[in-house]
């Protein structure tokens, strides 16, 4: 985790912006707790893939974006969304196909979109939203309007074409859009390095975009890298490339259970070890930006608004069947 | 004389101004419309569809892109999600395969999949068509895939007439349209106002009406059908040629209407046959004119072969004006 700060050099916007990123965090794990409880209790249809032990990269990036920029996700998309500002019951109401969630029950765990907070959808394609947020980063630069777009992608999408495709396109017209590789070291079931030739890092700068490589459980890490290429994007100056090393604490998905056979329960202790939460919560307590009573404060708060949010999710009405064939077209 | 039929010297256009027209038109009414493909710009496309765009227009609204079909039709679909209007310019329409999972995982299904929320005004050009002499990788007719799925929108216009009305609807639509123009066609002239006109989706229009024998036809299958009529105007068979315009929306009422009052139809389209937009039409009939049928619907279309280079055999891949003349003296129960 980061070196010791002073903290009486920090700035108030500093400290909030510390005391943000640790809440988001904690938001988005109860809100995996709570997933992972529905799905137990069988209260939620089909499958959920969990964002849980990936918490720092979604909320390091989107911590440095504007409520306008523009985000795409994935199948493990939870985080993403509650990292770029969605609401907890909204998103546990289309976890469990109702009509308030926000794609009114049609899209679930996988497709949330939310034009209101940029998040122009989860994606159950791997690397199918590459070049759909390439082409949110051109519509920004062509209206002017100074949004850059994030596209994050795990390390499964490395293995798709159309990511280089889109990498290329956004290099030679300078299109300001960040690739974020949330390498959490499997490709669904199979170890990334078995199916992954070459240095992960160098596919950004093969087509001449600027790259970096992070400790995915540090936040601060995160965000500093995510800024650094975010600024330089709305500056006019192009797209980036950002690999950030981390781990899912759950399996591919929450019915991946029994997962000896592709990685160790050592393995998942060891990562176990540097929780970015923990991490960060400690950094701010060591540093004395809070005290030990003002962490547990929040998680308290947190872990009410994500039970009320439960709450209403699963007291929300289903659709009708009527509605059903609404939607197809605008 | 009442004054419609007041005799105007109609301008004609062929089919490639009509969609180079359509396209200008729509890019000076809108700054959000902007065209993206291989060879777009100052090449204008190798069929020269889109000579002298740039020059109106310029690079950044006609943009020549990398060969990367898949990246460029999605990058087409986040832009149109977030406040332009791309055309995208796929060259043959037997690269489409390499745009699927953008069409028809993305673009199809993001409205649907949002609850509404997000829009993707998007059109795709390309090409369908057969005996141009380019073998298998570039003669296909495959629109009867995209009329397959639910959110996409499917046009094949057959005249410069409606090329112009129907892509300037399609790039006005909210939603992705694909359009599909027979390479084998882009010189065919035909009557073209100076005044602006919009055709809407799924409204058939009746290139020639008849009495015996109703011909429902596609793209270029509709002069195919038109020569055919002449053949069998020779015989006193009077045929009514249907060109539904847009397969989804289909215009079903019209074809059915038309069936009722002839009570025999060939289907003509060049996809394949197998599971393709004539078996769907012949079901719509069947279903809707049965009791007004004198004889089952009789489809034709591409042969189910690969499309073949050496020009005997591709020539006998598809319809032509003598197959569906004999084709219709036989469901008429007549001999030549």
């Amino acid at each position: 985790m980061s070196t010791v700060v002073d903290r009486s050099k920090m700035t108030r916007e500093e400290i909030d912006r510390c005391l943000h990123m640790y809440r988001q965090m904690i938001k988005i794990r109860s809100f995996e707790d709570q997933a992972n409880q529905l799905y137990l209790r069988a209260l939620m249809p089909g499958l959920t893939h969990l964002y849980a032990g990936e918490e720092a990269v979604a909320v390091g990036v989107c911590e440095a974006l504007r409520p306008d920029d523009y985000v795409t996700s994935t199948h493990r998309g939870h985080g993403h969304c509650v990292a770029k500002g969605a609401a907890l019951d909204r998103m546990f109401a289309e976890l469990l196909g109702k009509r308030a969630g926000y794609c009114k029950g049609k899209g679930g765990s996988m497709h949330i979109a939310d034009p209101d907070t940029g998040n122009l959808g989860a994606n159950a394609i791997v690397g199918g939203s590459t070049p759909i947020a390439t082409g949110a980063a051109f519509s920004a630069k062509r209206l002017g309007n100074g949004r850059v777009a994030v596209c994050f992608f795990g390390d499964g999408a490395l293995g798709q074409g159309v990511l280089y495709e889109s990498m290329n396109m956004a290099a030679i017209w300078k299109l300001p859009v960040i690739y974020v590789c949330e390498n959490n070291l499997y490709n669904e079931y199979t170890p990334m390095q078995e199916v992954t030739a070459g240095d992960i890092q160098t596919r950004g700068p093969a087509f001449g975009v600027p790259s970096n490589r992070v400790d995915g459980q540090d936040v601060q890490a995160v965000y500093r890298a995510a800024k650094e290429m975010i600024d330089r994007a709305r500056r006019g100056d192009g797209p980036g490339y950002l690999v950030a090393d981390t781990y899912r604490y759950h399996g591919h998905h929450i019915g991946d259970i029994n997962r000896e056979y592709y990685r160790s329960k050592a393995e998942e202790a060891k990562w176990r070890e540097r929780d970015p939460i923990k991490l960060f919560s400690d950094w701010m307590i060591s540093n004395g930006l809070v005290n030990k009573a003002a962490v547990e404060k929040i998680d308290v708060d947190v872990r009410a608004e994500v039970e009320a949010a439960v709450d209403f999710a699963v007291k929300a009405p289903y659709p009708t069947p009527d509605e059903v064939d609404q939607d197809i077209y605008a | 004389m009442p004054e419609t039929q007041t005799a105007v010297a109609v301008r004609e256009l062929t089919l490639s101004e009509a969609v180079k027209e359509a396209i200008a038109e729509e890019m000076r009414r809108d700054p959000t419309v902007f065209i993206l493909g291989e060879d777009v710009a100052e090449a204008g496309h190798p069929f020269k569809v889109l000579v002298g765009l740039v020059d109106e227009f310029g690079k950044e609204r006609v943009l020549d892109t990398p060969i990367s079909e898949p990246g460029f039709t999605g990058l087409a679909v986040g832009a149109a999600m977030t406040g332009m209007r791309p055309i995208v310019d796929i060259m043959f329409g037997d690269f489409m395969g390499l745009t699927m999972d953008q069409i028809f995982n993305q673009a199809a299904k993001i409205h649907y999949m949002s609850g509404g929320k997000w829009k993707v005004p998007m059109v795709v050009r390309t090409t369908m068509g057969a005996t141009r002499r380019s073998a298998a990788q570039h003669s296909q007719s495959l629109h009867a895939w995209f009329a397959h799925i639910p959110g996409l929108k499917v046009a094949l216009p057959s005249t410069p007439y409606d090329m112009k009305g129907l892509l300037k609807t399609a790039i006005r639509d909210d939603n992705p349209v694909i359009i599909f123009e027979d390479k084998m066609e882009y010189k065919r002239k035909g009557p073209v106002p100076e005044e602006e006109y919009l055709i809407p989706f799924g409204v058939a229009d009746i290139k020639r009406e008849g009495t015996d024998i109703t011909l429902i036809a596609t793209s270029s299958m509709v002069h195919v059908a038109l020569g055919a009529a002449r053949l069998l105007d020779e015989y006193d068979v009077s045929a009514e040629v249907v060109d539904p315009r847009t397969l989804w929306p289909l215009d079903e009422k019209t074809l059915i209407e038309s069936a009722k009052k002839t009570s025999r139809v060939i289907v003509i389209d060049e996809g394949y046959e197998r599971y393709g937009v004539t078996a769907e039409i012949a079901s719509t009939i069947a279903t809707g004119a049965f009791y007004d049928l004198e004889a089952p619907v009789k489809r034709m279309g591409a042969m189910q072969v690969p499309i073949p280079f050496s020009p005997p055999l591709e020539d006998v891949t598809v319809p032509t004006d003598k197959s569906v003349f004999e084709a219709a003296m036989a469901l008429c129960g007549q001999t030549v």
